[in-house]
């Protein structure tokens, strides 16, 4: 057992890879050092006895996800990890305002692609992508929205590579998830951890449910002086329920299921205990398909029927808009920098993970070259479907690869394998480097506003670099320094 | 600040069954409790199975092929998850409602609820056993009542908090009735003295088990008769379980349902209070007990149960007549027949699980 005497940092080498706590980086005002200092003070066993004692009042708080299986209902937490991971504010603000372009160029392109569709005739983007795209949907072609925002919501997934540059890994352009973590996981290191955090200037995490129920109320439809709006949840079923829950409470609004609203005369109402209520804004956490029964899936019981109509007619607002998902595709995304430069005319702040576009005949020959050492994904595919690791993969894997990639070329990219960045993370073993991830959240109603830090997903696994919490991800505490 | 804001149907609801189910939970432990007081030697068995009359329990139990005999009623109501009238499967609707109401509710009530329901998940055989058993009531009994301190001391009054007390006080009433039955049907012994003493241990009993003993002590005559002790549940209006009292607080909160919120659905279930009220203070105790107090028991439950039938079809979103009642059997007056949770298909709302009307 380790005394407080002994360093829990004694056995922990983050070699090769970049890391969050104790790789130097400019501007970082002491607080990595303090924090491995006072780590030190705590001692590794009761540094573990407060993290069990932190993640049993999460149970208790009922902050969980719900995961499914045959017949039985499991709630889970999303596994917490008391190490903090530390952004300075130099990285703040590159990350902000990386965030910020990316926004401005997923709305700019949306509208565009749904509107006149220029980029498409300058030939920067092939046309099959997005009209082929099953996200794509004819029903927002010439329809308006506020302020041209149709991602009012974003959460972009961020890696940093070995060097410390931080690239986009995703977009999530539909209805992303996380944020309530990022609030949830700081109250718990005020309360478990104060000694921690003491003295610490961090940026505050707690302004999201008024930045968010300000956006709602922006976009609202026009003429509407106090605008109704409401969460649509598919309920408490739901595996991401406890967020939705979450984030109704610090906007203040009601959260609504399916059953709970109506359309009449093209109007949405709620059905309350005075009878009908107007809606007039709607953050709906449900997909598209799932929207309208009488639109999209029929069989779908957690939407409500009439409400596109509803909202052809400006009656209502859908955040985020239908038909957003064509922005976050795969297929869309290895061509974000060129879809930034040419509605902004700026370079991206933020990379994109290098990424060879094989419908590219230079591209293709590259891929083709370096099979072995390249993650060669398919554009239509989601949820890590059809890659191939060539530095994991088998002589047989890589032929069944090659193959598939001259047979349609069309239908992938490829990219290297990122060394993501580790933090330091108490395991079994002791404090040990664990690979993590970044999602920051924007929120974009007239303009865009982004939580300072975001949710930092870390793989507990050792070597792994799968952060979802579906598959063993946990999370960390963000902090954002302040401004000096 | 709008003190308007819009109350959705499914919350009132909510809230509703959330309350009734969190009072059922408590009153099921006094009910089992005062049982356990009254278990005499020899006729134990028969004791216990006045609890599955009184709950109107006869069928499903025999159904569920269980021995009528003291060991199968206590698993009956403190284990059997399948009995919609169990504890387990209480505070399993009632967290499930709560879970509903998270945006709605304080985080305490939250919090308090789902650790309370987990504990009561950890129940088994051995608690039931010897003197561990009214150990168990009085923890089930104080986990309620934090809940309801809880809730005063919390949860923000508006229209929401006005559902709650209706759900809350109408299960209340209802469960008071329910222990005022158990007396009638007891066995009492057949020589007038041994009679009269055994009369009043189950009267003092009786009175425990609803926390009013000790003030009926003070307020009764020396020497009472059970006409006061039916008196003193079913009107004094200073005991916090008497019907009465519940109903002249269910008078009160729809009453500012109607002023402060503007709710006209109101007028039928303050029409129906109007009745029961009638009912309760209508004749003198002992013309009552007279024409049958088990009948007049039975009449009020009905009442309180058309009463949240009323509330239910005026503000409430899912709300259906709770069960068909099989053909012929519906009363007269359209009262709905015992009716019972595992008759609904759960799936089809989130929040009802109702077991509300129970009519011996």
């Amino acid at each position: 057992m380790a005394g407080p005497d002994v360093d829990p940092f004694a056995g922990y080498r983050p070699d090769p890879f970049f890391c969050e706590l104790t790789t130097q980086r400019p501007g970082d005002a002491g607080a990595p050092a303090l924090i491995r200092g006072r780590i030190g003070m705590i001692g590794l066993d009761a540094l573990r006895a407060r993290a069990a004692a932190a993640e049993n009042d999460l149970i208790n708080l009922g902050i969980t996800f719900t995961v499914y299986s045959q017949a039985s209902a499991i709630d889970r937490i999303l596994p917490f990890d008391c190490i903090p991971r530390i952004l300075t504010a130099g990285e703040w603000r590159t990350l902000e305002a990386g965030v910020k372009q990316r926004v401005a160029a997923l709305n700019l392109f949306l509208h565009d692609i749904y509107h006149d569709r220029k980029i498409v005739r300058d030939g920067a983007v092939p046309a099959e992508l997005i009209f082929g795209n099953a996200n794509y949907r004819p029903e927002m072609e010439g329809f308006p929205v506020r302020f041209g925002t149709y991602v009012h919501i974003c959460g972009i997934d961020i890696v940093r590579d070995q060097k410390g540059r931080f690239c986009v890994l995703e977009d999530n352009a539909r209805t992303p998830s996380g944020v309530s973590y990022v609030i949830e996981n700081r109250h718990l290191m005020l309360r478990a951890f104060p000694d921690l955090m003491a003295g610490m200037r961090l940026k505050p995490v707690d302004d999201y449910g008024r930045r968010l129920r300000e956006a709602m109320t922006e976009i609202a439809p026009e003429g509407v002086d106090d605008p109704q709006v409401v969460l649509l949840s598919p309920g408490i079923y739901n595996s991401a329920y406890f967020e939705h829950v979450f984030l109704s409470r610090e906007m203040g609004v009601p959260l609504v299921e399916g059953a709970d609203l109506t359309v009449e005369n093209d109007r949405v109402y709620m059905r309350t205990t005075a009878g009908l209520r107007a809606v007039h804004t709607i953050y709906r956490r449900i997909g598209d398909d799932f929207l309208d029964p009488t639109v999209f899936r029929p069989d779908s019981m957690l939407g409500v029927p009439g409400l596109i109509a509803a909202w052809r007619r400006g009656n209502v607002t859908l955040a985020n808009a239908v038909g957003t998902g064509v922005a976050d595709d795969k297929a869309v995304y290895a061509y974000m920098p060129r879809i930034i430069r040419y509605y902004l005319a700026e370079d991206p702040i933020l990379p994109n993970v290098e990424t060879h576009i094989c419908r590219e005949a230079d591209a293709l020959a590259y891929t083709l070259e370096n099979l072995d050492k390249l993650v060669v994904k398919p554009v239509g595919e989601s949820g890590g479907y059809g890659i191939t690791i060539g530095p994991r993969a088998s002589a047989a894997e890589l032929e069944v690869a090659r193959a598939s990639l001259l047979a349609d070329p069309a239908n992938w990219i490829s990219q290297p394998v990122v060394s993501l960045s580790v933090a330091p993370t108490l395991t079994e073993l002791g404090i040990r480097p664990r690979h993590l991830d970044l999602r920051p959240f924007a929120v974009t109603g007239r303009d865009t506003w982004v939580l300072p830090g975001g949710l930092s997903r870390v793989a507990l696994k050792e070597g792994s670099l799968v952060v979802n919490s579906s598959q063993g991800g946990g999370s960390k505490d963000t902090w954002v320094l302040a401004e000096e | 600040m709008s003190r308007n804001m819009p109350l959705l149907a499914r919350y009132a609801e909510g809230l509703f069954w959330m309350a009734r189910y969190m009072e059922r939970v408590e009153n099921i432990a006094r009910l089992v409790d005062v049982t356990q007081t009254f278990e005499s030697p020899g006729h134990e068995a028969e004791s216990w199975y006045a609890l599955i009359r009184i709950n109107a329990d006869e069928t499903f139990f025999s159904e569920a092929r269980m021995q009528p005999d003291p060991e199968a009623v206590k698993h009956f109501y403190l284990l059997n998850r399948d009995n919609a009238t169990s504890v387990p499967a209480s505070i399993e609707a009632a967290r499930t409602n709560a879970r509903a109401l998270r945006p709605l509710i304080s985080t305490e009530m939250w919090m308090h609820l789902n650790v309370f329901h987990r504990d009561l998940m950890t129940i088994g055989e051995e608690d039931l056993q010897g003197d561990r058993l009214s150990r168990l009531c009085a923890r089930i009994k104080e986990g309620v009542q934090t809940h309801t301190g809880i809730t005063d001391g919390t949860f923000f009054r508006d229209q929401g908090w006005f559902f709650y007390q209706l759900g809350r006080l109408i299960e209340r009433a209802d469960q008071t009735t329910r222990l005022l039955d158990i007396r009638y049907h007891l066995l009492v012994p057949a020589s007038s003295e041994e009679r009269r003493v055994t009369e009043l241990t189950q009267w003092g009993g009786v009175l425990r088990a609803a926390a009013g003993y000790h003030a009926f002590r003070r307020v009764a005559p020396v020497a009472f008769s059970a006409e006061d002790v039916v008196g003193f549940l079913l009107t004094d209006t200073a005991f916090p379980r008497s019907v009465l009292l519940c109903v002249e607080q269910l008078d009160w909160h729809l009453t500012q349902l109607r002023s402060r919120y503007g709710l006209r659905g109101t007028v039928p279930a303050l029409e129906r209070i109007e009745e029961v009220r009638s009912a309760l203070l209508g004749q003198p105790v002992s013309r009552l007990i007279a024409g049958g107090l088990h009948e007049f028991l039975d009449a009020v439950q009905r009442d309180l149960n058309l009463l949240a039938q009323d509330i239910g079809t005026a503000f409430f979103r899912d709300w259906r007549p709770l069960a068909k009642p099989a053909p012929g059997s519906a009363p007269p007056d359209g009262t709905v027949a015992a009716a019972r949770s595992p008759d609904l298909d759960p799936a089809t709302s989130s929040v009802q699980t109702q077991v509300s009307a129970r009519v011996g």
